[in-house]
Parts: structure tokens; sequence; C-alpha cells
């Protein structure tokens, strides 16, 4: 039988090659705001994972499906409750989380339907987001925060600081922290949380 | 596309329905494209819907029109001949060869009218399963179907969920709303007031209620198409004058169309045959059969879902898959869900829909990948 045309996989987006990374072998893996199923796709074909999706629009579900991937239409603040407990091994939300109506119960959910969570956003406590703030007194519009306020679908941003305060409040343990500068390359955040809150562009957390 | 095919079925053992009444020996009528693999593993089932039948490719016998899915199955097509092995078959109760209201009761030597049992979907999918027992394939690569088709689809997932690799329900619901139900009621209340209809026993008065059925086609026509695409076709434009007749002639050409519609419809179908699959689809109501809640009918599944609806479908709105999608993931399936953007109403599976049959033949191929590693890593 034909074998789906293989996509550019290895050409994934740096943010999400460090998501990949958290991410073991031939897991159950549910991505939600999937797009248009780059990550998934990479996933099934490098790591053998058995993959998932949801996506917020029609468009990107009827691209990933007509790919081969599993994928519903469906919206991380309503949908997430349909799944059971303990449903996957890993639950990713990259660069989604900002969009959310009620992040903290996002999370939970990630929590409850799987035994880790990947959530990646973009950094407001970048230095750029700063400056901007500082110097223009205008909403930073960056690389990672392409849209001015007017368009932008992002309702709750947050730092890389207060993202771990969340995590602390809700119990969640913090596994591995990534920021990713601005040039792509990625730094483990270690003890030094106030440098990543300033350098890093984006984060991924590896939640459990 | 080979000739038409029938076997005899539940002859050593009735098929019991779910009525209670065991029916046997029986005969389904079927026909199959494309050609069956050495290890059988490239079956599609195909099931038709309420006023479909085996002819998925043409000529029709009767008609002599294009098959209802000519634009879905074929070389090339999502539904490949070239790859896979599709088989499709009159539902119990039907009236184009597989045993229905029209046969002989062996028991009474006259046509069974209105003593046929009442069938409902779960009992056409056992026929089913028995015409593949009898073909000897053990389980099915894909099982598809639109509206009642999607009905039956369910219905293999959920009764024979070991012999159904994906499942691609289009334009369907896991169970039958009040609203399809009261269309259904208006379409049997206007056979039953025929006539020619004589309780059911027309054929031993030489009649056919063909007014009555072909006022129920006309009404369901309705239910199958959208404002939009009435609109499109029709709009409010004349059929053969240029002015308002004054009189109740066909003024307007939607009101010839869908008279055309009726009229075409009774050469093909018949109307006790009507009153049976009607009612099987308003029976049909997959959460009740698993205490009312609709994940339990896929629990542990291993199947891969992809559903399919269309945005201009009223019949069998978006929501209605949405809940089945919901319920396989509460039962944590391989559930896959496509809405496609269309003006053509609940007839859009049957319609070249080019994003349907893309994303149908992706799903296919994903699939067929997915079976192939699964197989090699069993190996």
């Amino acid at each position: 039988m034909t074998k789906v045309a293989p996509r550019k996989s290895d050409s994934l987006r740096s943010d999400l090659k460090v998501v990949a990374d958290m991410v073991a072998t031939e897991a159950r893996v549910l991505d939600v705001g999937c797009g248009d199923g780059a990550l998934l796709d990479y996933l099934i074909r490098h790591r053998g994972v058995d993959g998932r999706g949801i996506e917020l629009s029609q468009a990107g579900v009827n691209a990933c499906v007509s790919q081969g991937l599993s994928v519903v239409q469906g919206d991380a603040d309503t949908d997430l409750g349909y799944y059971p407990e303990g449903a996957f091994d890993y639950v990713v939300l990259s660069q989604t989380l900002q969009a959310t109506h009620k992040p903290r119960s996002v999370l939970l959910e990630l929590q409850r339907i799987s035994r880790f969570a990947i959530v990646s956003f973009p950094n407001f406590g970048h230095w750029q987001c700063r400056w901007q703030l500082l110097r223009r007194g205008r909403m930073p519009v960056t690389d990672s925060l392409t849209e001015p306020w007017y368009e932008t679908a992002n309702i709750h941003l947050c730092t890389i600081t207060d993202f771990f305060a969340l995590c602390r409040d809700l119990g969640i343990s913090v596994d591995r922290a990534v920021a990713l500068r601005r040039d792509g390359s990625a730094k483990i955040v270690g003890n030094n949380v106030r440098i990543a809150n300033f350098f890093g562009a984006q984060a991924v957390f590896l939640l459990s | 596309m080979d000739g038409q095919k029938s076997v005899r079925l539940g002859v050593k053992k009735p098929l019991r329905l779910d009525c209670g009444v065991e029916l046997g020996p029986f005969s389904v009528a079927y026909r199959t494209s494309g050609k069956l693999n050495k290890d059988k593993s490239n079956a599609i089932l195909v099931c038709h819907a309420l006023t479909g039948d085996q002819y998925f490719i043409g000529p029709h016998p009767t008609t002599g029109r294009p098959g209802w899915w000519e634009p879905m199955v074929g070389p090339g097509k999502p539904l490949d001949t070239d790859r896979f092995f599709i088989i499709c078959a009159n539902v119990l109760g039907g009236c184009i060869g597989t045993t229905g209201p029209t046969d002989i009761n062996a028991a009474t030597g006259k046509p069974y009218g209105l003593r046929f049992p009442v069938i409902t979907i779960a009992d056409m999918v056992r026929a089913q399963a028995l015409l593949l027992d009898e073909l000897g394939i053990s389980d099915l690569f894909c099982v598809t179907g639109g509206s009642m088709g999607g009905m039956q689809a369910l219905q293999w997932a959920a009764s024979y969920p070991e012999r159904v690799f994906s499942a691609v329900p289009i334009a369907t619901a896991a169970r039958h709303t009040a609203q399809n139900i009261a269309f259904h009621e208006v379409g049997r209340q206007a056979i039953m007031a025929d006539p020619d209809w004589h309780g059911g026993d027309y054929q031993q008065h030489g009649t056919r209620p063909v007014r009555g059925l072909a006022v129920a086609r006309m009404a369901a026509h309705i239910t199958y198409l959208s404002e939009a695409a009435l609109h499109r076709k029709f709009g409010r434009e004349l059929q053969d004058r240029k002015a308002l007749s004054y009189g109740f002639d066909a003024d307007f050409q939607v009101e010839s169309y869908l008279r055309h519609q009726g009229i075409t419809f009774v050469d093909r179908f018949d109307a006790n045959s009507y009153l049976y699959i009607t009612r099987a689809m308003d029976y049909f109501d997959l959460a009740a059969e698993h205490g009312g809640v609709l994940a339990n009918a896929f629990h542990g599944i291993r199947t891969r879902f992809c559903l399919f609806s269309f945005t201009s479908d009223w019949l069998f709105p978006t929501n209605e898959s949405k809940d089945i999608v919901r319920a396989l993931n509460a039962a944590a399936a391989d559930v896959s869900f496509v809405e496609i953007e269309t003006d053509k109403g609940h007839d859009a599976f049957l319609l070249d829909e080019p994003e349907f049959h893309a994303t149908l033949a992706g799903f296919l191929d994903g699939a067929a990948d997915h079976r192939g590693s699964s197989r090699s890593a069993t190996k």
C-alpha cells in the first residue's frame, strides 16, 4: 500500500525540537493545539509514539487527517475534560497555554489525563519585552510575540518566573525547564531562574 | 465490478433478531469490486443509506444511472479498487435482493407485508457479519458509510470491535433525534394514507402505494439538501412558464424537481421496505444499549476512527458527530474528526467534495501504514 508522503520532519521548529527531545519512545502522546501536525508527525516517525492531536482550526485538522494523523477539532479549554484519567504518557501544549481562557484549569486537566505534561510558551519576561515596554511604553512585538495587541490570540501571557510560581501553587513538579534564546539555542533553567527569565524568548517545561 | 451475488444465510441456525423473532434462512444480495488479497486484509465494507442499495458502482439495473458512491469508489479514488476489496450488501429488510417484506413468508406462502419482523441497525450488521463469515473474511480493514450507513459502521465497531481495524462513520449520529424520527413518521404516514397500501398487503391486491411513497420521498429529500443548495439550484425560478399560473401545477422549478424525485423513486423502492428501514433508524440508539453512556459502547476499542460531518447538514449536524468523538475520547479510542465546509447539506457525502475525498484517502493511507507497522511489530 502507498506510503503517506514524508514531510520535511527534520526541519522541526527549534522549540518543537526541544519538546520532542522530552518525549520517550513509544509513549502515548496527545498534542493539544497540534497545528498542521508537524510535531506529531515527527514524534510518530522518529519516536514511534502513539500520537493523537487536538486542533482548534478546522483547516489544521483537515491537513493533519489527510496526512494520516489522528486529530480532532477541539479546544484546550473545553475538550480535555472528555479524556479519561491517565489516558496518555505525555500531553503537549506547545505555544497554546497563553491563548487559553483558564490556564490554571487547563494545567490541572493536563495533570489528570497524563503522566507528564510538556508546556511551552513565549516568555513575557524576556529582555526585549521589558525594553519595549520600558522605552516605548508599547505592548511588545517580538519574534515570539508577533502580533500587535489587538490581533493576538494571547490573552494570558506570563514570564518564566510566573510559571514556576503557578506550578508551585498547584503542586505540580517541574522535572525540567528549558529556556530558548532568540537564536534558537536551548539552555536548561538551573538555579538561576532570573537569568533564564531575562534571556529566554521562549520556555519549555516538563511537568509531572 | 463483479455481478450481483446472493447468499442464503441463517440456514443451519436462524438469526435471532432484536425483536426476538428468529429469521432464517434468508438471502443477502451484495456486490463487490476490487480483489481480495491473499491474507484477506484489504476488505472494506461499505454500508448503504436508507434508500441506497448494493449498487455503489453502477449502472443501477432499474434506473441505469451510476452507482450511489461512484465519486468515491474506483481505481485511484479514495476507496481505491486497485488496492481494496469493496463489499456492499443490501440491508436486511431491503428490497433489492436481500430478504425483506416483499418476500414470500414460508409459513403462509404469501408476501410478508407487515408480518415481516421489525429489524434494527444491529440486525442489519449481524446479517453482514454472517455474510463476511460466508466469504471467509474474518476482519475488515475498514467499515464505512454515510447516514444510516454510518450508523451501521458505528454498530459494527461496537458489536465486533476485533473485526474492524478502522471505521469511517460519515454524516451520522449515535442515535436518531426526535426531529429525525418526526420526519420519518411523516413519510410513513404518507405511505399508510395511500389507499393502495392496503394495510401493507398491496402485493395481494395488485397495487402499489406509489403516491404515498412518492410524497414520503419528497419530504425526505428536502431534509437531504440545504436551504442554500435549494436556493442556488432553483431560487424562485418558474418551471416552463413565464408567469404564475394561479393554480396548483408545479409553477416553481423546485416543485417540479421534487415531484420528479418522488416519481422516479417509486420505480426502484418498495413502500414496506421504506417503513421497515426508517423504523430501524428510529430505533437506533447506541448509548441506550450500553447503560445510557455512549463511551461504554467503545470501551477498550482498538479500532481507528475517522468521523466526517458537513457544515450545512441539518439532518445529521456536526454536533451529532462531536458527541460520538467525545465518547470515543472518553474511551481513549484513536479518533479523527473532520468537518467539511459545504452548502450541499446531508447529501454532500454522496457528492464530489474534494476536501472530503482527500482527507478520507489520507486517513485510509495512515491506517494502512499503521496496520503495516503493527503487523510487522507483532511478527
